[in-house]
């Protein structure tokens, strides 16, 4: 097996599409390197791109931030403005495994492993977050939801890698929140999880929303619905019922080891209702 | 000799009961100590062994033509490389074990058992050859039914595990073969009486999970066979005196040809008192003629190595309105695993000891199912059925409205109670840990809302068996202890603890040794929370033995006869004024002209210890249930256990400490989960869930010290009562927040949800 580490995204690319399935990226190798080890996978090529000085940043653009795919989790916990601006995606993305995890972790990792448990991924859809996906055929953005399409499985074509993910700008009163649920307190893998993002009009009143829910379906969701709960109520309690009613009705779970489908189901919905709840408490303070 | 066995508990002690260093535990924080995967040796093969991913199957075939033939493939060895061994029950740690079960636990002969199950061997220059090699293997099946739970494989018409299997223990014997290999029943009084005569009676079903020691150190050994057939083997043991013995019994050997050196051990818990890589290792290694290397994944220790049994039990109790218990009657089955050899007798046994009742019956079944082998797991058998009993305890007081310490104190067992196992109890602390938990403030502090608090307490006998102990007085007067024994948890400081105080000199003079099987007697394993007692007994003769030989050296050097000098505090003094003026001679003093006076001074003993006296303990819990998920959170947690003597009380806090985190590991989320084929779905600690540190509260302990009379320090054995009571404690701190109960383990959060939901659709909760 060869280990390459290119320092730019062309030179990345290159190798990535020469190589073909051959190959894997490498970020932060915590799923990688386990699966390696459990021999689930078998490349001839590992792609490091922890080298490249754009997948290592994270910047201000155009009024919102970009977050390089392979900016490990305690970089994210250390930038204060992003924190923020986006405490639900940082909450995410730092509930990531452990100390020793949040060093190498990534958000590009956690997406394009596929996972339908993954973290910072309905944090990131319900934030509207865009990703930077390049190519032989060079860039293109789109949004989070779209890549992954199946436990382990991406729309992203032979060649083609995450560069970044960009965040919008933040009107007043806006805020997100993501909670999961899992059995233990931590170093375990959420059995449902819900990223919220609420914007309030000056009289409290919720604008716009998005609503995500993951580990209940095979990626991550949309839920439409539970926005719509919100959107238009000042967040009261039998919004919040709506909400987590809508939730729930979203869910398309399996019975599994790590939960049955009735209590995914159930518990989806109290966890969309809390996530919904802190996140409107946070819009309110800014 | 008799007086350093008897005298040091009277005076007062200076060592026994200090918070002293551990030896071993800064190289074991900086990673200096060497495990069993740490010795490497030249030469050395790496052997890897190929598993059944079937259940249960017939095995047609195995050809290893292509593999022997892959380069760098130096041994393979298959159930032809061992001898087929007759019916014979041993003792291993507290369980019992059938040579012709572990030369088939070992390497699957007839049929694979379970997935996991060991099928071929090989060793190879390095992992990824020996991976390799396992591919190329070929076995071919029969695929049989299987059967994984323990009320499935007990109904007629299951699938036979074993075609002869003929269920012992009943009268007449069955005509046809079952999967119930034993029963067996304990009884006391009249039972049919003694419920006529109860105002109340409970009477519940409990399901518990089989759960993994989770030792973190996985299985990992070193074997070499050296030309003319002397073997060396390094190995993570809790008993390497066991280990020799099983390995030689199974390769045929003559037990002086095999050398065993107990590692530093990661934990055991029971798990590692029985072999599975060692004779395969030693086979390999002598085929090869090369060092062999085995270490298991934790995928591995999951799918083959012994977990306590899951089981089904039944209790029933009768009392009388004011608390006193009529009757008791329990009836249990365990999963055995793929061969015979559960601890059903250890939790008949167990079930009701902490009680003094006039009529009780027990009856277990030993049930085998197309899982690994159970193996001992921290009192095998007893966490089981006293949790089932202790549940219906607290269901008992919450009918009768008595307080379930006052229930227990009513019923407890005392000095001259006859257990239903027959002996009758010497001095135990059950009262003093009841009082001691009524006590404790804990016991009376608020509890918010959805919050509950639950008592129970637990038995268990320890053990005491063969024991060797040596003292060499080296020629500076500083003094080596060898005993046999595996330190698990800082047994080295202690036994230096008894051993300075029993030779009344400096802790720091005294350095414990861990002896390999070739320096000391045969030395029964570290389990059955028996190397403190036992070995702090056999130290304490040995030191005996010294102190003798020292008087009579100092009676040489002064030239009077020896029961003119007199031993005290380190030093040998002549016994009175008509003895003569000599200034006292330290053992320093005396060691320097050993030479001279006859010799070096080794003082030994060995010994079977007798008089181990049975701890009892007593938990409180408060949980938080988050009704609205089923999470349930420890919040607070107070363990009250006899420990006769704490030699070193941190030690025996972390031993009640570990015990209640195991606990409640058992009681909230470990689990091992089949799917419909058989196969274990959650074979590492991601899905097999056992508490991080997060997940506990610190646990406060209270050590009650009610001396066992047979122990030169007073020492109980403490090790393995911890894990008894927490199932039951949490039980029924959920059952008390949530005005509902749940009887089945673990208490997950989906479990624990479905029942809050039944108990809101019945409209009766009534939370505290
Ligand atoms: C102990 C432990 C605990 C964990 N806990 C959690 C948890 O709580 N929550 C959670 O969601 N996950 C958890 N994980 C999983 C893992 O840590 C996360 O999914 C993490 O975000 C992966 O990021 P990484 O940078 O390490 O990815 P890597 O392992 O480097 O990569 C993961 C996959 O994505 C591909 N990839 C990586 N970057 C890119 C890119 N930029 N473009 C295209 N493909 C890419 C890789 O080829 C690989 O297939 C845990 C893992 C461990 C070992």
């Amino acid at each position: 097996m060869r280990y390459e580490a290119p320092e730019t995204v062309d030179k990345a690319v290159a190798l990535l599409a020469s190589m073909g399935r051959k190959a894997r990226v490498l970020a932060g190798g915590t799923d990688l390197l386990v699966q390696l080890r459990a021999g689930v996978v078998e490349p001839e090529m590992m792609i490091d791109i922890k080298k490249i000085a754009e997948l290592r940043s994270i910047a201000r653009e155009a009024g919102g931030f970009r977050i390089g795919a392979a900016v490990a989790g305690a970089e994210i916990r250390e930038h204060a403005d992003l924190r923020k601006a986006w405490p639900g995606i940082c909450e995410a993305a730092n509930l990531i495994g452990s100390t020793q995890i949040q060093g190498r972790a990534s958000m590009g990792g956690n997406l394009c492993n596929a996972s339908p448990a993954a973290d910072s991924v309905p944090a990131l859809i319900a934030a509207g977050a865009k990703v930077t996906v390049v190519g032989p055929a060079g860039r293109r953005e789109v949004p989070v939801e779209s890549i992954a399409t199946g436990p382990g499985k991406t729309s992203l074509a032979d060649g083609e890698f995450v560069v970044s993910f960009l965040l919008p700008p933040r009107p007043a009163h806006a805020s997100d929140a993501y909670l999961r649920f899992i059995p233990r307190t931590e170093m375990d893998i959420a059995v449902v999880g819900a990223g919220v993002n609420v914007t309030l009009d000056a009289k409290g009143v919720v604008s716009a929303a998005r609503v995500s829910l993951g580990a209940v379906a095979p990626t991550a969701l949309v839920v439409e619905d539970a926005a719509k709960a919100l959107i238009g109520t000042k967040g009261e309690a039998a919004a919040l019922d709506a909400l987590a009613k809508a939730a729930s009705a979203a869910c398309r779970p399996i019975d599994d080891k790590r939960g049955t489908k009735e209590f995914r189901i159930q518990v989806a919905g109290v966890i969309a209702r809390r996530t919904a709840a802190k996140a409107l408490e946070r819009a309110r303070k800014v | 000799m008799a007086e350093a066995t008897t005298a040091p508990a009277k005076r007062k002690l200076k060592w026994v009961g200090k918070r002293a260093p551990r030896p071993d535990g800064v190289d074991k924080v900086t990673g200096r100590a060497k495990f069993g995967a740490d010795l490497f040796m030249s030469g050395q093969l790496v052997g890897k062994v190929l598993r059944s991913t079937l259940p249960h199957a017939r095995i047609k075939s195995i050809d290893i033509s292509k593999a022997l033939a892959l380069p760098g493939v130096k041994a393979i060895v298959t159930r032809d490389d061992f001898q087929d061994m007759a019916s014979e029950f041993v003792p291993a740690g507290e369980m019992m074990i059938n040579y012709k079960d572990v030369v088939r636990n070992i390497m699957a002969r007839e049929k694979v058992l379970y997935e996991g199950h060991p099928v071929a061997a090989v060793a190879a220059t390095n992992a990824a050859v020996a991976r390799q090699a396992l591919k190329l293997i070929k076995v071919e099946y029969e695929v049989l039914p299987h059967v994984i739970d323990v009320d499935e494989a007990m109904k007629p018409g299951a699938p036979l595990l074993h075609e002869d299997m003929i269920t012992q223990g009943v009268e007449p014997a069955p005509t046809k073969p079952s999967n119930v290999a034993k029963r067996v029943q304990f009884a006391v009084g009249d039972i049919e009486a003694g419920f006529k005569k109860a105002d109340v009676i409970v009477e519940r079903e409990y399901h518990t999970q089989p759960v993994h020691q989770g030792y973190i150190e996985p299985h990992a050994c070193i074997a070499s066979v050296s030309e003319d057939g002397q073997a060396d083997l390094w190995v993570t043991t809790q008993g390497h005196y066991v280990v020799r013995a099983h390995c030689a019994r199974l390769l045929g050997w003559d037990i002086s040809k095999l050398r065993v050196t107990a590692s530093e051990i990661g934990g055991g818990f029971g798990g590692k008192t029985v072999v599975y890589l060692e004779p395969v290792a030693l086979a390999l290694a002598k085929k090869a003629q090369r060092p062999v290397k085995m270490v298991m994944t934790r995928e591995e220790v999951f799918r083959a190595s012994g977990p306590a049994p899951g089981a089904w039990v039944k209790v029933k109790i009768g009392a009388t309105k004011d608390g006193r218990i009529t009757a008791a009657e329990a009836t249990m089955a365990y999963q055995a695993g793929a061969f015979q050899g559960s601890p059903v007798q250890m939790g008949c046994m167990c079930a009701f000891a902490p009680y003094d009742l006039e009529n009780v019956k027990t009856v277990g079944f030993d049930v085998v199912t197309n899982r690994p082998k159970v193996a001992a797991y921290r009192a095998p058998g007893a966490p089981i059925s006293e949790y089932a009993v202790e549940c219906a305890l607290d269901e008992l007081a919450d009918q009768l409205k008595i307080d379930p310490l006052d229930l227990r104190l009513k019923n407890a067992a005392k000095e001259g109670t006859r257990a239903v196992y027959g002996p009758k109890f010497g001095p135990i602390g059950m009262v003093e840990t009841l009082e001691a938990a009524k006590n404790h403030a804990h016991y009376t502090a608020k509890l918010g809302p959805n919050q509950g608090r639950g008592v129970a307490s637990g038995f268990w006998f320890n053990i005491g068996g063969e024991t060797c102990a040596s003292i060499n007085v080296n020629e500076d007067g500083t003094v080596s202890l060898i005993i046999g024994t595996p330190d698990i948890g800082g047994s080295r400081a202690s036994h230096a603890q008894m051993t300075a105080e029993s030779l009344g000199i400096d802790l720091s003079k005294v350095r414990t040794i861990i002896a390999d099987t070739s320096m000391l007697g045969y030395t029964f394993l570290t389990g059955g929370s028996r190397a403190t007692f036992a070995g702090g007994m056999a130290a304490n003769q040995a030191a005996g033995d010294v102190i003798k030989q020292l008087c009579s050296r100092a009676a040489k050097i002064w030239e009077i006869p020896e029961d003119a000098v007199a031993y005290e505090d380190g030093f040998v003094k002549p016994a009175g004024a008509n003895a003569g003026k000599f200034p006292a001679l330290s053992i320093a003093d005396i060691a320097k002209k050993a030479g001279k006076t006859g010799g070096p001074i080794v003082g030994h003993a060995q010994i079977n210890a007798q008089g181990a006296g049975p701890s009892l303990g007593t938990h409180i819990v408060d949980v938080e249930v988050d009704k609205e998920t089923g999470r349930v959170s420890v919040l607070r947690y107070t363990v009250i256990q006899d420990a006769g003597k704490a030699v070193h009380p941190s030690y025996v806090e972390g031993q009640f400490q570990g015990g209640a985190v195991q606990g409640i590991g058992w009681a909230l989320s470990e689990e091992y989960i089949y799917g419909a084929d058989g196969r274990m779905q959650n074979a590492g600690f991601l899905d097999y869930r056992m508490p991080v540190a997060s997940d506990v509260p610190m646990i406060d302990t209270v050590i009650v010290e009610v001396p066992n009379p047979r122990h030169p320090y007073g020492v109980r054995g403490i090790g393995e009562t911890p894990i008894v009571p927490p199932m039951a404690a949490i039980a029924n701190a959920i059952g008390h927040a949530l005005g509902t109960r749940l009887y089945e383990l673990p208490m997950s959060p989906p479990k624990v949800l479905k029942a809050i939901g039944q108990n809101e659709a019945k409209g009766q909760g009534r939370g505290h």
